[in-house]
């Protein structure tokens, strides 16, 4: 949605809002639920869709602290977007500070409603204003980003085989970047300490690869900044997790199909082709992985996937998995490889995953 | 033989007691167990009197009460009354000889019940100050007020005319007693503007004019012209009785035969009963009374005990009445919540009695402390002893936890509130002569319960109304707080103009108040409420003329707190 038209839609909810205040009756907004439950997965889509299911908070006494923050949000949405400013979620969270008996306590408050507005607006924060806070995945290997000055407008282009012993970070927004290379897949990695040794021993070089560390969760950005590669310059996107429930539902199932929280959003940020080829369950066992015990809260996270994820549900491989995982009641780390050797993974591990794709997860 | 046995030389010792030595030795068992106390009983006892001879003659009471300090723990009280007045010939001996009097011998509703009372007080003054208690009285405008100065012979429990004389007196009957005595005076707690409110109370019917030795008059004027019911003399009932009263009544009868004098002497015992109790009693029915032996009188106990009997009738009992209750309680006490009730007649060992509870919630009262406890018998105010007295122990044994009130185990509940209970019979068995504390009987603790619980429920629904109420207050100044919030962020987001502004707040407002509103006609309707608030402020009105400083600021508030509430009734139509 283009800048002026999210100003006039966040106009226009806000003009209902009074008229029907002006009629005597009492304003309702309403916005899609943000839960698994309100998903539905399509293979042939590749991503969550919302199904449609709308929660509508009507002003009563019990939300009129939570009506007043949303309104007051959206207004600062109108200045950001007006000024072409930004703010990040924990700045917004300040601003808040100024608003007297309507400020918010704790961030989660403040970014639960930019959430709201979000969803009930149907676009990404960053088209209203706001960025996260965090950092953006570390990018090494075969490409060349081609960025803008900010001030001049004129090209940069930052080769990210001279990173040295540095990388290159993906920023907030990614829609303007465009990219050359002649890498012949990416490889997502989640944590920083498997990135540091692969980028330092120059893996990208040896596989002809892009490697990025998506730091946990990948962030909406690096999500983004994946899918385009995979669009723009059709390189398959390989991840390598923990072989661990986390690992493969909280961080590649929304990187492959987006989140239950942000479905609005899912079909621009998620990547539909990414493929699971990180420590499966089948590992464990083949390479006779060091382990740890589950947890409670593992066991959990298994079961809630296997009842209430559509991927999961759809994917025959995924629910053996769990299955296979929780009767082990273990999972290992992707550094646990390290038992075999320090250099075990690029030597012999990841060759021998890239070659067989019956040891990948869909 | 030996006129100088151990036994010659004990008789030596034994003598007559005289009276005034009893009493000296035995003064705490009639309540002058010190100054403080002496005062208060001696006022007590002459206000008692006061309000029984009146009600006896079915006069509305005004008794006028002046407690003058006149030295050092020093101080003359007079008490004076409107009441039918004391014939001449009797004002020696019902003032100056103990255990003279007409109440001990009949069993009627009554706050005197020995005898004792006032003869004692002038005793106790006499033997503190050595001065003679001061009588006048007078029964008719056409006769003479009589005056009397007195005092008690203490070798011989007789009365001792100092002076007799005729005076001129402003009333056309009534009784009037000064005493000088011994005393100390204190406010607050066991006070007697303490007794005397208390006593306004439960007598609605009385007005009660006070002047304290601090020279403050407090008036408590009467809330009602009618009178109680005159209580009715009723014979015992022969599950009452005792072995050594059973034998003193057939020596004294002059009924000749046991079946006569069953039927004539008790109450609920007709030729039948009378018949069944000989039986079981092994006795013939034309058995001499006088004539019975201790056995046989043992005999005829136990062919009571075995006998059914009907109850006691219980038309003698003459309660307050729970709405006369609560109109005198609200006289006293500005409470949200009045509630009152009087229970129907029981029987404790062969006396009929009837228990009344009303409790007053919150208003002016002090929340952080125990609920304050109002214990009356026979209209009469128990000030001392609460803790052996069967009717603390039947609060605490009442559970309030389930009425909204916390309570620690043992111990009365916590609150803003006011317990009274009032017990009336035509004999309250008191734990002492001093009559300060009720006797733990089981029939009569279970009928306090009782009535507390009844009024447990009340108070409970009340609780948990106010608690709505103030929540609804709470969630209401919850949407006042943000509205505004609402309004500016509309006006900033749409750039509206100031007064554009302002009528989103106020539409928003109503329109929230409204829905409120529809919702909140079940959680405050008390339509007397507001109604029952006035007449208090009405009667604090009355008292603004004579009241202390403090009395008018109570005032004061209670006049804000009715707005408050007309406040909260306008915004719930």
């Amino acid at each position: 949605m283009p800048m002026s038209n999210v100003l006039d839609e966040i106009k226009k909810i806000a003009r209902d809002i009074y008229e029907t205040i002006l009629k005597k009756q009492l304003p309702t907004i309403s916005m899609p639920i943000r839960s698994l439950k309100n998903v539905t997965y399509d293979r042939k889509n590749g991503y969550f869709e919302l199904v449609g299911k709308l929660k509508e908070r009507t002003l009563t006494a019990t939300t009129i602290k939570t009506f007043a923050q949303t309104l007051k949000m959206m207004d600062l949405s109108k200045q950001l977007i007006s000024e072409d400013d930004i703010a990040t979620k924990r700045e917004a969270y300040y601003v808040s500070k100024n608003w007297g008996e309507a400020r918010f306590n704790e961030q989660p408050e403040s970014d639960d409603v930019m959430d709201d507005i979000e969803a009930m607006m149907m676009v990404n924060r960053e088209q209203i204003g706001f960025i996260p806070g965090e950092h953006g995945g570390a990018v090494a290997g075969a490409l060349t980003v081609i960025d803008r000055d900010p001030d001049t407008g004129k090209d940069i282009r930052i080769d990210c085989t001279k990173m040295g012993s540095g990388a290159y970070s993906v920023p907030s927004s990614v829609e303007h970047l465009r990219f050359e290379t002649d890498a012949k897949f990416v490889l997502a990695i989640e944590t920083a300490g498997m990135f540091e040794r692969l980028n330092k021993h120059k893996y990208w070089k040896k596989a002809q690869c892009i490697i990025i560390s998506m730091g946990g969760v990948p962030t909406r950005a690096t999500r983004r900044f994946l899918r385009k590669l995979n669009d723009e310059n059709k390189l398959p996107v390989y991840v390598f997790c923990d072989g661990d429930f986390y690992g493969y539902f909280n961080i590649y199932r929304t990187l492959k199909v987006g989140s239950g929280n942000a479905a609005h959003i899912n079909k621009y940020f998620c990547v539909p082709n990414a493929k699971y080829i990180g420590i499966t369950p089948q590992d464990i066992i083949d390479y006779k992985l060091p382990t740890h015990p589950l947890k409670e809260v593992d066991i959990k996270r298994g079961k809630d996937a296997l009842k209430n994820d559509p991927f999961v549900q759809d994917h025959k491989e995924w629910q053996k998995a769990i299955k296979v995982q929780t009767s082990m009641k273990v999972r290992a780390e992707q550094q646990a490889l390290a038992k075999w050797g320090l250099n075990y993974v690029m030597e012999k591990y990841l060759p021998n995953k890239l070659k067989d794709q019956k040891t990948w997860l869909p | 033989m030996a006129a100088d046995t151990i036994a010659h030389d004990m008789a030596k010792k034994q003598r007559d007691i005289s009276i005034a030595e009893f009493f000296t030795k035995n003064r705490h068992l009639l309540g002058f167990d010190n100054k403080k106390k002496a005062l208060m009983t001696t006022i007590k006892e002459g206000v008692d009197n006061a309000l029984d001879a009146c009600e006896e003659a079915s006069i509305l009471p005004e008794v006028n009460v002046e407690v003058i300090e006149m030295g050092e723990d020093r101080y003359k009280v007079i008490i004076e009354d409107n009441g039918p007045g004391i014939i001449k010939a009797q004002i020696p001996k019902i003032f100056a000889k103990l255990l003279y009097g007409s109440k001990f011998h009949k069993l009627s509703q009554s706050r005197g019940q020995q005898g004792i009372g006032i003869s004692a007080s002038v005793m106790y003054a006499q033997l503190t100050t050595g001065r003679p208690a001061k009588i006048t009285s007078r029964i008719h405008p056409d006769e003479p007020a009589n005056y009397y100065e007195l005092h008690i012979s203490t070798q011989t429990n007789k009365p001792s005319i100092d002076k007799e004389d005729t005076v001129e007196w402003n009333k056309e009957h009534g009784t009037r007693i000064e005493l000088d005595l011994e005393a100390s005076y204190s406010k607050g707690n066991q006070s007697i503007d303490e007794y005397l409110k208390e006593t306004a109370i439960t007598n609605p019917h009385v007005t009660i004019i006070y002047t304290n030795p601090k020279a403050e008059q407090l008036i408590f004027p009467r809330v009602t012209e009618q009178m109680p019911l005159k209580a009715k003399e009723i014979k015992p009932h022969p599950y009452g009785i005792e072995l050594g009263i059973l034998m003193s009544m057939l020596n004294s009868t002059t009924y000749t035969t046991l079946q006569a004098f069953l039927t004539n002497e008790f109450s609920r015992v007709g030729a039948g009963t009378a018949k069944l109790i000989c039986e079981n009693a092994a006795l013939l029915t034309n058995t001499k009374p006088k004539k019975m032996s201790r056995e046989m009188t043992e005999a005829l106990l136990k062919g009571i005990k075995n006998t059914k009997i009907i109850a006691p009738p219980t038309d003698c009992i003459s309660p307050i009445g729970a709405e006369l209750l609560e109109k005198g309680l609200r006289k006293e006490i500005n409470a949200e919540l009045y509630t009152t009730v009087t229970r129907p007649p029981e029987v404790y060992r062969g006396n009929p009695f009837v228990v009344e509870a009303g409790i007053a919630y919150g208003g002016d009262q002090q929340g952080d402390s125990s609920a304050r406890v109002m214990r009356f018998a026979n209209r009469v105010p128990l000030l001392y002893q609460q803790g052996a007295c069967a009717i603390t122990r039947s609060i605490i044994q009442t559970s309030w936890r389930g009425y909204g009130l916390s309570q620690s185990s043992g111990a009365l509940p916590y609150g803003p509130l006011t317990i009274v209970v009032h017990i009336a019979s035509v004999w309250v068995p008191f734990t002492s002569e001093s009559k300060e504390a009720i006797a733990h009987y089981p029939e009569i603790m279970k009928e306090i319960k009782l009535a507390l619980q009844e009024c447990g429920r009340k108070l409970a629904s009340y609780i948990k109304k106010k608690k709505r109420v103030n929540d609804e207050f709470k969630k209401r100044s919850y949407i006042e707080k943000y509205i505004p919030h609402v309004a500016s962020a509309l006006q900033d987001l749409l750039s509206l103009k100031d007064s554009e502004a302002e009528k989103v707040k106020h539409v928003l407002k109503d329109s929230l108040e409204m829905k409120r509103g529809r919702l909140e006609t079940f959680a405050v309707d008390n339509p007397e409420y507001d109604e029952e608030l006035a007449k208090i402020g009405r009667t604090g009105q009355q008292e603004e003329a004579e009241a202390d400083p403090v009395e008018k600021k109570d005032i004061k508030d209670k006049k804000t707190k009715q707005v408050k509430q007309t406040t909260l009734g306008d915004a719930h139509e």
